[in-house]
Order: C-alpha cells, then structure tokens, then sequence
C-alpha cells in the first residue's frame, strides 16, 4: 500500500535531524496558526498564492531563495564546525553518512533552490517593468513555474525527517548513484526534486525569452533594452538550450534505477563518463544562468550610483551574448583528469580561458562607468564595488586552473572548492544582494534600512574572505575536498580561521535579518514617495512604488536608451510634467489557482514516486490532467479595470512627480 | 488583396505603425497574442529538440555496446518500421488540413482531420508497442545491454511525445466540439500543429540513426 514507506523511514536514533525538522515543523505551524488567528488566508490565497502578476510572484520567488539560502547556510555551519572539530583523534559530531548527506544538500539547496530562485525571482519582476509593459507573455504559465519550484524545495526538504538525501555531492556521479551503490531513497529525492523544479524553471526561461523579444514597450528596439533585460535574455537563452539536458540525463538515471536500464552502470557496456559529459553540458551553463542576471544587476547598479549611462553598452551586449555561446564550448574542464587526452584537454582549457575574456571586457566597462561620475555609496553600490574586486580573484583562480597540468595538482582540492564559491558568493550573492537593497523599495514602497545594510554588508564581505582565503591556502597544501575527518594536524590553524570566518559570516547573516525587521519598523520614515527612490534612469523607476497590478497606465513611448532619464530631463527642461494622457480600461490577466493545484499533484507524484507508492503517483498524474483541462476549459481569461481607476491611480503618481519637479526648481541644481 | 491580408503578421518585417498587430520587433509594441504564442511554442520546441538531442547523444555512445546480446540487424525489421513512417507521416498532412480547416472555420472538416491524425497517430503508437512488446518477450528488453537501454530510452521518449499528443488532441477535440472555434482554441490548435510536426521531424532523426544506419552494412 505505502510502497517502501516504512516508520523507519523516520530517523529516530539521530537526534540532529530530528530536531532540526522538529524546529521547522514548529516554526511553521506557529506561523500558519498565525495566519489562521488573524485570518489572512483569503488575503493570501487571493492576491498571493493564485495571483499571476509577476511582480507578487517575483516577490515569492526571492522569498523561497531567501529561505533556501538560510538553510543551506545552516549546513555551510555544520560542515565547518565537522571539520574544525574532527581532527586527528576527535572525530566530530557528525558521522560520515550524515556529513555526507549534509554536502550533498547544501550544494543542491544553494544552487537550484536558493540561487535561482533569488535570481529568477529578481528577473520577473524587474524585466516587465524594465520593458515598459504590463506582465509577461504567459502569466499562469508563469505562477505554475514558482509552485513546481516550491514543490521542489518541499521535496529536498521532506527528506530531512523522511527517509534521508543524497549522498553523492551535489551532482550525482554515476555509478556511485546507481542502486547498486546508493540503495536507499537519498539519490530517489534528489532526482524527483529536481525533475520537478526544472520543469518549472524551463517554463520560466521559456517564459522570459519570449517576454523580452516579444513584449516589449513601442520603440524598445533591441539595443535600447536596459542592460538587465539583456542579461536575463541571455540567462534564459541559456536555460531554454541548457535545461532540457538535466532533465534528459536526470531521466536517464532514473531508468537506470527504477527499471534496470544499463546507461550508467558499471555492467552491460554502461557508460559512467557519458554521465559527467551530459551533467556538466549542463552545469557549465547553468553558472552563467546565475551568474549573466547578476551581471546585469551590478550594470544597473553602478551606472545609477554613478550618475552616468552604462559605459561601452554596445560592447556590454557583445560580450553577454558571447558568454552565452561560448559557455557550451568549456564543459570538460570540470573532469580534465577523465583521461581525454592532451589534444581534448588543451582545446577545453584554451576555451576556458577564452570565456574569461568576455568577462573582462564587463570589468572594464564597470570601472570606465564609475570613472568621472558623481559616485554615491548605498549599500547595492557597496555589493557591487566589492563584487569588482573580490570576482577578479575568483575569476583569476578560474583561469589558473583552466591550465590542465595546474588544474590535475589542484583537482577535487579545497582550492577549487575556494574558488568556485568566491565566484558564486561574490557574483550571484553578492549581486542578489545588490538586486534586492537596489529594487525593494520599489516592490514594497519603502526603503531598507542602510545602517544594517551596511553592516551587514562589511561583515558578510569580512566573513567571505576569511573562510575562502584559509581554503585557498588549505588547498594548496594538498587537503581534499569532503572530509569528513582530518588525519593531517598540520591543517588545523587554517581550519579554524575558516571556521572563525563562518563566525563573522553568521554575524553578517544576523545583520540580514536585523535590516528588514528594522525596516519594516521604520517603514514610514523609509518611505518612497516619488517612486524614484535612487535617481534612476530605466522605466521601472516611472511607476509608484510598489506600481499598480497594471504597471504602467499607458504604455511609455520609447525614443531612446535610457527612457526614464530622458523623460525626467524633460520635465526638468520644460519645468512641467506631459500632458495627462487619456485613461482606458486595462485588461488584466485572471488569478489562477492552476499553477498551486499542479505543484500540488507534483509534489503528489514526486513524493509517491521516490517511495514507489504506484497508485499515489497515478493519482497525482490524473489530478494535474484534470487541471489542466478545467485551466484550458475556462472562458474569461482576463479581468478588467476600470478607466477611472486606472485614472486615479495614476493621477496619485503624477501628484508625487509634480511635488519632486517642485522641489527640484527650489534648490538651485 | 490588401497587403496586410497577405501577411497578416508582417513576418520578417521590422515595426508596423501604433495600433495595427506587429510582431513585437521593435517600434510597433508588444506583439500580439497569436504571434506570442506560437513564439513562445516554438521555444519550447527547440527546448524538447534539446531534450531528444541528449537522448540521440546517448544512443550514438551507446550503440555499439550490446554486452554479447542482439544488435540492431537481429532486432529491427523493415516493414513494420515503414508503416509506422507512413502513418506517421500522413498523419501529420492530415494535422495540416485540420489546420486549414480551422482557419476556414469549418468544424466538421476540422474534426474529421483531427480524428484521422489521432486514429493515425494510435496506429503508430500500437505497432510501436507490438515492436517493444516482441522485443522484451524476445529477452531483448532494456535490461539486457546498453545498447538496448539507449533504444528503448530515445524511441520510447518519442513514443511518450506521440502518447501526450493524443491526449491532447483528444482534450482538444473535445473542447472544439463543446465551444467552437474560439480565439484560445485556434491558437491551441496552432501549437498542437506545430508539436505534431516537430515529432515527425524527430521521427526522421531516429528513423535515419536507429533503424537505417543500425542495418546499414
């Protein structure tokens, strides 16, 4: 009846999880009796859960990041503090196979279900609005993409207290991940957990591209899109061509352990290398799908604090799109010791450090915005100004061990470890950070408290580089990575700098969490009132904060590249706002429960399939046929509002702009 | 004939003046939804063609490997492979005529069409199924080499596509009968039409690389 779900599926002698999952469990009742107390439920489950406009589900999509990063911050703990206390006779608190499963979650979790969705998130809703328009080109598709990744983060998460996870890193080399050498349920949830968040994640990259070719504000020609737009472009180019490799190699897996196929395996003339080739065609792009949003950020960013357009934008394009190309063209790097032989090897390693050159050309252009403009210094610059000088390190290891003699000495060594995590916390945390201090008070109408920003800002960057300079040097002297015990004392004294530096990086984590309450406090004195909080130059500053469902009351004719700072310099010029211009009715997409009912039955099928629970995973797929059909069968599809309300809403707008053009003509610029 | 009924969707054109439908290139503002749709469904088609891609990649690693069992000349024979083709393929002139029924708003045509690319489409899913069904009573099933997994693997993901389209078309029919040609159905129709077409397309491919290279001497 219940497949191989069993009560020992529930890890009662391990007190760590247990209690880990039992601090959850009662986090999230409290919160859910909360709700229920207050009666925020319709409120919720009306303009939230079923909502289809792409700004609230931007807002979810960081949210789940937010959290996924928190979690898989937890298990950074864990790891450091196995590793200070395990060495030589002390063994630790953590046995090897909860170490193991600890690793395995954590890369899992801070990639696909803290990255992504932070970086995803920041695109939905920022690139409509950055395009001029009223939501993407497929909003229900888009709502159905946030729960199927949710469905997913439940699934990794459920493994805690059921059953357990992965414990083969957080890619699931075969053979090791065959039943043959992972019998349990670990491999089982990672495999159906991603599955379901990738399809989700596909739809979105599908989604996305045709947003930003398709819909965009009249005279938005391609090169007079802001730099983000181009950036997400290239992102979701990527995952439309990158994803459906995962899926196809993940599919590949799971027929090799539900139905004895013979792709990987050891037996039958399998092919384990064929595993690592696929994984990595799609894992090497899949770190410029988070890595292309973040540029696009810090171009934001440093231009607006800079007071200045973007510098070489032409040259800014170039390079996106030849880092979208070129990223296909390097995957081997990630197992140059496979025994390719020197001709392969060169030509990957040759390409690799070719890919860098696209990167450099967006240093420079960075630097060359900054020089000779008026610099001001809030917190999103600050993320940014650091990403410029901590990435050119990370991006510098990069190219060293993109030499294959160097890369076999360094090879599955803490150095690597080091250097992929300067590049991904200095450029897509670091710039998610950027993103979310920069565009928050555009979301929620207030601004975040830049003390705490700041903080929280000095010691995250203090905590980073004391835990990844101590793996560089652990690294060089010759210490592997995913130890769960070390033999070698003389590593010691850099393991517990690492481990002090994780100290610093929880202090900064704190700062986090301290910003936003504080915030949220002093929301009336944070206040944006102009809905131009930073002085900003594209279209998404026109609107209020936060903007109406329908963003912009009449779509903005576009006659150049920076349309905001165009129209603001106008109104400058002219002393006087355009006329107001006639109001119309706005059809809006309906909401939608289509895409929480799917994930549902996902996480039906999902969870029913990982414990071979047959008639559960039926039943889950006939539900999500089911509403499908009831989604394809409805009549209205959209709603409306009302011309007057279109216009009192924006008439409010045009009040605020009045009272900013006021101001600016008393004091003398 | 204006021009603008000539080429409805001023395809390979840039801008088109404020009001009229454009393309969503430029000047003219976002495009409008027939357009956004079939674009959208045919990014999603280019994802899928990945998605075979890495299944095609598996089998051409994968097809010498046969562990000592059958080969592709012990397995594979020509003439069930050549109705499948055919009915295949007819299949998808029958989707096109559906198709220009539509645009011509007549429902029984439309329907007759769609019916004979359904019933088309299940002869082909059946002989396929008959195929696996020989080859697994055989002891030539996906267990039994790599070789043989990477098949089982690409032909069934197609068969899988074929069995998911019939579905759809069947909802499709359905819904055509109960409401008629609707703006959302036409369109709906328009990307099925493209997804029929896109797995004939693959069939191609497989026809080509599994059943005639692998008896090719």
């Amino acid at each position: 009846m219940l497949g191989k779900l069993t009560w020992s599926a529930i890890p009662f002698s391990q007190p760590i999880p247990l209690l880990a999952a039992g601090g959850v469990a009662l986090a999230l009742f409290a919160v859910l009796g909360w709700i229920t107390v207050k009666g925020h439920w319709p409120y919720l489950w009306k303009e939230w859960i079923t909502s289809v406009d792409h700004k609230r589900i931007g807002v979810m999509y960081v949210l789940l990041g937010l959290v996924m990063l928190l979690r898989g911050f937890v298990d950074a703990i864990m790891m450091r503090t196995q590793q200070a206390t395990a060495i030589g006779h002390a063994q630790g608190y953590l046995p090897p196979e909860h170490y193991d499963q600890i690793f395995s979650a954590h890369g899992t979790i801070m990639i696909f279900f803290g990255a992504m969705p932070v970086m995803i998130g920041l695109m939905n809703f920022v690139v409509p609005l950055q395009l001029g328009v009223r939501d993407v080109a497929f909003p229900t598709l888009n709502s159905t993409s946030f729960w199927l990744t949710a469905s997913g983060a439940l699934l990794v998460n459920m493994s805690l207290v059921i059953g357990e996870f992965a414990r083969t890193g957080w890619l699931p080399y075969a053979p090791l991940s065959e039943t043959s050498y992972s019998p349990g349920v670990g491999v089982d949830y990672y495999v159906w957990a991603i599955q379901i968040a990738g399809v989700g994640t596909l739809m979105s990259g599908i989604n996305l591209v045709t947003t930003i070719l398709k819909q965009r504000a009249p005279g938005m020609g391609y090169l007079r899109m802001p730099m983000f737009c181009w950036t997400a472009l290239g992102a979701n180019m990527l995952i439309v061509a990158a994803f459906p490799i995962l899926t196809a190699t993940l599919a590949m897996l799971t027929l090799d352990r539900y139905l004895g196929f013979h792709f990987f395996t050891n037996e039958a003339g399998g092919n384990m290398m064929m595993f690592v080739n696929l994984i990595w065609a799609w894992g090497h792009p899949e770190v410029y799908i988070l890595i292309l949003p973040a540029f696009g950020i810090f171009s934001e960013v440093i231009s607006t604090f800079s007071s200045k357009p973007l510098f070489g934008y032409r040259s800014m394009v170039a390079a996106t799109l030849f880092i979208v190309v070129v990223s296909f063209t390097v995957w081997l790097h990630h197992f140059f010791t496979m025994g390719a032989g020197g001709d392969v090897n060169a030509a990957f390693g040759i390409a690799t450090s070719i890919i860098a050159v696209g990167t450099g050309v967006k240093i420079y252009n960075w630097l060359f915005t900054m020089y000779g403009g008026r610099l001001r210094f809030p917190t999103p610059m600050l993320w940014s100004i650091a990403f410029l000088m901590t990435f050119i390190i990370g991006g510098m290891t990069g190219v060293l061990l993109a030499v294959p003699p160097a890369d076999f000495m360094l090879h599955n060594s803490m150095f690597l470890v080091a250097h992929f995590h300067n590049v991904i916390n200095s450029g897509v945390i670091f710039g998610a950070f950027a993103g979310i201090t920069f565009w928050f008070p555009k979301a929620f109408g207030f601004r975040l408290d830049e003390f705490w920003g700041k903080m929280a800002f000095w010691l995250t960057l203090a905590g980073f580089l004391i835990v990844f300079g101590a793996m560089y040097v652990l690294g060089l002297e010759g210490m592997t990575r995913r130890l769960q015990h070390i033999d070698f004392t003389e590593w010691a004294p850099w393991l517990y700098v690492s481990v002090g530096g994780i100290g610093v990086m929880i202090l900064g984590v704190a700062s986090q969490l301290i910003q936003i309450v504080i915030s949220i406090r002093h929301r009336e004195q944070l206040r944006d009132t102009t809905g131009d909080p930073w002085d900003g130059r594209s279209l998404e500053w026109a609107t209020p904060s936060p903007p109406p469902a329908f963003n912009f009351p009449v779509l903005p004719r576009v006659h150049g590249e920076e349309p905001y700072w165009t129209i603001k310099r106008k109104a400058l010029e002219s002393q006087g706002l355009g006329d107001e211009p006639d109001y119309e009715a706005i059809e809006m997409p309906r909401a939608s429960a289509t895409g929480v009912v799917t994930a549902f039955f996902a996480t039906l099928i999902g969870f029913a399939m990982i414990w071979m629970i047959w008639w559960l995973a039926a039943l889950g797929f006939v539900g999500a046929y089911a509403t499908f059909v009831v989604f394809a069968w409805r009549d209205e599809e959209e709603t409306r509002i009302s011309a007057e309300d279109v216009a009192r809403i924006d008439r409010a707008r045009r009040a605020s702009r009045q009272a900013w053009l006021d101001a600016q003509g008393e004091q003398p610029a | 004939m204006t021009a603008q009924a000539q080429d409805p969707y001023r395809i390979g054109r840039s801008g088109g003046g404020e009001g009229e439908e454009t393309t969503g290139r430029g000047e003219g503002g976002p495009a409008s939804k027939r357009t956004t749709v079939g674009y959208g469904f045919w990014i999603y088609l280019l994802s899928d063609i990945i998605l075979f891609s890495g299944f095609f990649a598996a089998y051409a690693v994968l097809a010498k490997q046969t562990a000592g069992g059958p080969g592709p000349r012990d397995l594979f024979g020509q003439e069930r492979v050549a109705i499948e083709t055919a009915a295949l393929l007819l299949s998808s002139f029958t989707c096109g005529l559906a198709g220009v029924a539509a645009e011509r708003r007549n429902l029984l045509w439309a329907q007759a069409g769609l019916l004979a690319t359904g019933m088309l489409g299940a002869v082909f899913l059946g002989l396929e199924l008959s195929e696996f069904a020989e080859m697994i009573g055989k002891g030539a099933g996906p267990q039994r080499s790599a070789f043989l997994s990477a098949f089982f693997g690409l032909v069934g993901l197609h068969g899988l596509h074929i069995g998911v389209g019939l579905l759809w078309l069947g909802t499709m029919m359905a819904q055509l009968w109960v409401k008629g040609f609707q703006p959302q159905i036409l369109r709906r129709l328009m990307c099925f039409n493209l997804f029929w077409h896109a797995l004939d397309i693959v069939w191609v491919g497989i026809f080509t690389m599994v059943y005639l290279m692998g008896v090719a001497p």
